[in-house]
């Protein structure tokens, strides 16, 4: 087991150079950079004078690979420099988001889940009835429809019908528990029916594959009743790839949020990716991709580690 | 029938009752915090070295000029005191002489002198090693500045301005702190010390910004608001839905017509809208060193295509443009007369003899059938690509055969500066309306003279008109400079001035509209009737 852990923990910094690498490179392949955008806004005629001197401040007048170099060893140290555009250090910036983007993905993840699991089973239990057909609807419903547009929907709703809308400031859950509520609740239930739309179609099919096995039908034929069956033998086997889709859904919520964050004007992560990315600010777009692409790998890490203490195959393999 | 004596009394109540609430409704109400939407959030906290709105509209409440426009003129273009008390001018116009008002303060507690106003000035005319001024080049006519006493602060001139008073109520130059600047030129950047009506608060980077009523602000009995509240919100629809569900007062940049028309309606009586032009302005640039654009009778008839005024109704109604007019924003003092305006190439009323004469100069240069250009465009909905979709309709009018291409915005400035256009769409911002301001790029060694004119009447017009002291001559000197840039060699085609709308709650009072999205952010005179 141990050394199955070591391989896959070595296996992550690969990863992350690469990933390293391939944004550092894509990032500058754009045109335009940070001192354009900011310099040249509505008067559009600052001197090339100024461009020059502002370039060479951020080091971008120097080859690629010594700012690449340069940059590496922050990383490796945990210095992810200072945002370009604010002069603010880049870890600053993110954990101020980091909070929001967090608990909307964790609620959206309560969402999902409450939803997704009890329908899951519903519709593989009573598959090919209404129930399930009914089911299905509502995921497919929830898989075409972008979480983005739902949300407009639900704003244009508690404007029209309540001449309400959600408060536009972050309060933190810790502060006032009943204003953080009321902000982030909406985007929660947008981002949520979408994700639970996923994990339903995937809990209903590892259910419908499960009780289909020999094991099932011994616990039945032993005379276990239906409760005990579904709970002990089916939905624990059923949910090694159901949690699979939940945990990476959840890594991808930590910063792909990026229109539902615009639409409910959410101070998180996402919508500082798009800051980022419109102000080409080289270093907090690095650092944003490193962080995503981390919590993808970690999770990943976790995953694997999951799978083989639940599955022993994997880990003698 | 009551008896006349009651009815009079009757009548005389009728009268109080109506007088009493509207004298009321009109007397400043102090406290209340105002939350306005900021499209944009401030890189640095430093105006001196900043280009963006978001940095004027949070943080100018903390802040005073040494002038400023006048807060209740529509055109903000008078310069009224702001920490200057008082100023005179020399006989011969190069020096002028500021009474600095006493007892203003920072917040921090110490007490202004005309030494930070000339700390301030040194910094933006003079900035220090590794300290940006994005305006010391607007300056250029300043030969020194002094401060011999604590409430004088003196200008000298190398030649007679008359712009300059305006340029020093210039919104971008807060009046910083001596000492501080001294111990950290940088200091301004990330820290806030005003001497403004509001203190600050808080800034919660990407949500909000706070400020709070400076109980010692020197102008007694201002301010009226208890704080406010900026919050910043990129995306246009959360931004008209702040305002529609009354998160949000105000928002100070604009909204577009049909933004406008959604908030009125849902509304109804609790929205007040005021609109302005807007001293912005999408122009078109041809590349003079690209044929056929080198010839100034393709330049002419391009101009020659566009119907401006019926543009003016249909786009009026979707985007954010609407008057006709020349160098110069409508309403203001240097504003071309629409007599005078109708006789620039383009801008007759009759489009059918515009555009036969158009064809004609095609024609004469040669291209008697038209020709295939491409014409580059910013890739921002408003209102730039209404604009070009409206312009590329015109130009075929005259046979013209034109290929729109989107140039997304980060790359859209690089490709103007280096030239890689026929012909592509330009704009302009200026904070305040004035010739010496918003025309500086049309002079042939302007580096944003990306269409590369080369014309040494434009200068020699340019320099004359900026040290016309007699406004009427001034005039003469921007019609000639006018009828050159537009007419004549078409150095440029003006589209349509763009328009600045402003519906907020109605309980907001004491704020005007300008053609400036850069002016009357002070908020020292804003209210709230609720």
């Amino acid at each position: 087991m141990w050394k199955y852990l070591i391989k896959r923990f070595l296996l992550m910094f690969p990863t992350l150079l690469g990933v390293a690498l391939l944004t550092f490179v894509l990032i500058r392949v754009i045109p335009g950079d940070v001192v354009e955008l900011r310099y040249a806004g509505d008067r559009g005629a600052v001197s090339q004078d100024v461009l020059t001197k502002e370039r060479a401040r951020f080091g971008l007048d120097q080859p690629l690979w010594k700012q690449f170099a340069t940059w590496i060893i922050g990383v490796a140290r945990l210095d992810f420099g200072e945002s370009m555009w604010t002069g603010a250090p880049i870890w600053q910036e993110i954990r101020l988001r980091f909070a929001l983007s967090l608990q909307v993905a964790i609620m959206a993840t309560i969402v999902a889940v409450a939803l997704a699991i009890p329908l899951g089973v519903l519709a593989a239990l009573k598959q090919d009835t209404w129930i399930d057909y009914a089911v299905r609807i509502f995921s497919i419903a929830g898989l075409a429809t972008p979480s983005f547009w739902l949300g407009i929907v639900f704003i244009l709703l508690l404007l029209v019908v309540f001449h309400w809308l959600p408060p536009m400031i972050y309060t933190p859950f810790w502060q006032n528990p009943w204003e953080n509520m009321k902000q982030l609740i909406w985007p929660a239930l947008a981002v949520g029916y979408r994700y639970s739309a996923v994990a339903t179609r995937m809990t209903r099919s590892a259910m419908l594959e499960v009780l289909r096995e020999d094991y099932i039908r011994t616990a039945r034929a032993k005379g276990l009743v239906q409760r005990l069956v579904l709970a002990r033998h089916a939905l624990k086997n059923a949910m090694l790839p159901v949690l699979t889709v939940v945990a990476l859904e959840f890594a991808f919520l930590i910063g792909g949020l990026v229109v539902t964050e615009q639409v409910f004007n959410l101070n998180g992560l996402g919508l500082l990716f798009v800051q980022a990315v419109a102000h080409r600010d080289y270093t907090l777009i690095q650092a944003l991709v490193m962080l995503v692409a981390g919590a993808f790998i970690v999770v990943n890490f976790v995953m694997d580690v999951g799978y083989a203490w639940i599955d022993p195959r994997i880990r003698y393999r | 029938m009551r008896p006349p004596l009651a009815r009079a009394l009757g009548a005389a109540l009728v009268l109080l009752i109506a007088v009493i609430p509207a004298g009321a409704q009109d007397k400043p109400r102090t406290g209340g915090e105002l939350v306005f939407v900021v499209p944009s959030e401030p890189p640095s906290y430093d105006a001196h070295q900043e280009e963006t709105f978001g940095v004027i509209h949070p943080i100018a409440p903390h802040y005073n000029t040494l002038l400023r426009t006048d807060p209740n003129d529509k055109t903000g273009t008078k310069p009224v005191g702001d920490i200057a008390e008082s100023w005179t001018v020399s006989k011969d116009g190069l020096t002028y002489t500021f009474k600095i008002r006493r007892g203003v303060k920072f917040h921090d507690g110490a007490e202004l002198t005309s030494k930070d106003v000339k700390a301030s000035y040194d910094k933006i005319l003079k900035p220090p090693a590794g300290v940006k001024s994005l305006r010391k080049e607007a300056y250029e006519s300043i030969a020194s500045i002094d401060a011999p006493d604590a409430t004088t602060f003196i200008i000298k001139l190398k030649y007679p301005e008359p712009s300059i008073l305006l340029n020093l109520a210039s919104p971008w130059n807060w009046i910083y702190r001596a000492e501080t600047l001294a111990k950290d030129p940088h200091w301004y950047e990330k820290n806030v010390n005003g001497t403004g009506p509001f203190k600050f608060g808080e800034h919660v980077k990407g949500s909000h910004w706070v400020g709070k009523k400076n109980p010692d602000y020197w102008d007694k009995g201002k301010p009226y608001l208890d704080g406010y509240r900026a919050i910043f919100i990129s995306s246009s629809a959360a931004q008209v839905a702040a305002v529609r569900g009354e998160r949000a007062m105000i928002q100070f940049r604009s909204f577009s017509p049909p933004e406008r028309d959604q908030l009125t309606q849902a509304l109804g009586n609790k929205i007040a809208v005021q609109e302005s032009p807007w001293d912005c302005l999408n122009f078109v640039s041809m590349h003079h060193e690209k044929k056929p654009f080198d010839d100034k009778r393709v330049r002419r008839a391009l101009s020659l295509a566009l119907d401006r005024y019926e543009g003016s109704k249909a786009l009026s109604k979707i985007t954010l443009v609407k008057d006709v007019a020349g160098i110069q924003v409508p309403g203001t003092p240097f504003a071309t007369p629409p007599a005078e305006l109708e006789k620039l190439a383009g801008y007759g009323h009759d489009i059918n003899a515009n555009r036969a004469e158009a064809k004609r100069l095609l024609k004469e240069a040669g291209v008697p059938d038209g020709f295939s250009f491409v014409f580059k465009n910013r890739g921002i909905p408003h209102p730039y690509e209404p604009l070009g979709i409206w312009l590329i309709s015109q130009w075929k009018q005259i046979g013209l055969n034109v290929r729109q291409e989107i140039i997304e915005a980060s790359a859209y400035h690089p490709m103007l500066k280096r030239g890689d256009f026929e012909v592509a769409m330009d704009f302009q911002c200026g904070f305040i309306v004035e010739p010496d301001l918003d025309l500086p790029r049309f002079i042939s060694t302007s580096d944003a003279n990306y269409g590369r004119h080369k014309d040494t009447v434009i200068d020699d017009l340019m320099h004359r008109q900026g040290r016309a002291t007699d406004p009427e001559e001034r005039k003469k000197i921007l019609r000639q400079l006018e009828k050159r840039l537009l007419d004549e060699e078409a150095h440029v085609i003006y589209t349509l001035q763009w328009h600045r709308i402003i519906p907020h709650l109605a309980k907001v009072k004491g704020w005007t509209i300008t053609p400036s999205h850069y002016l009357n952010n002070q908020l020292d005179a804003v209210w709230l009737s609720e």
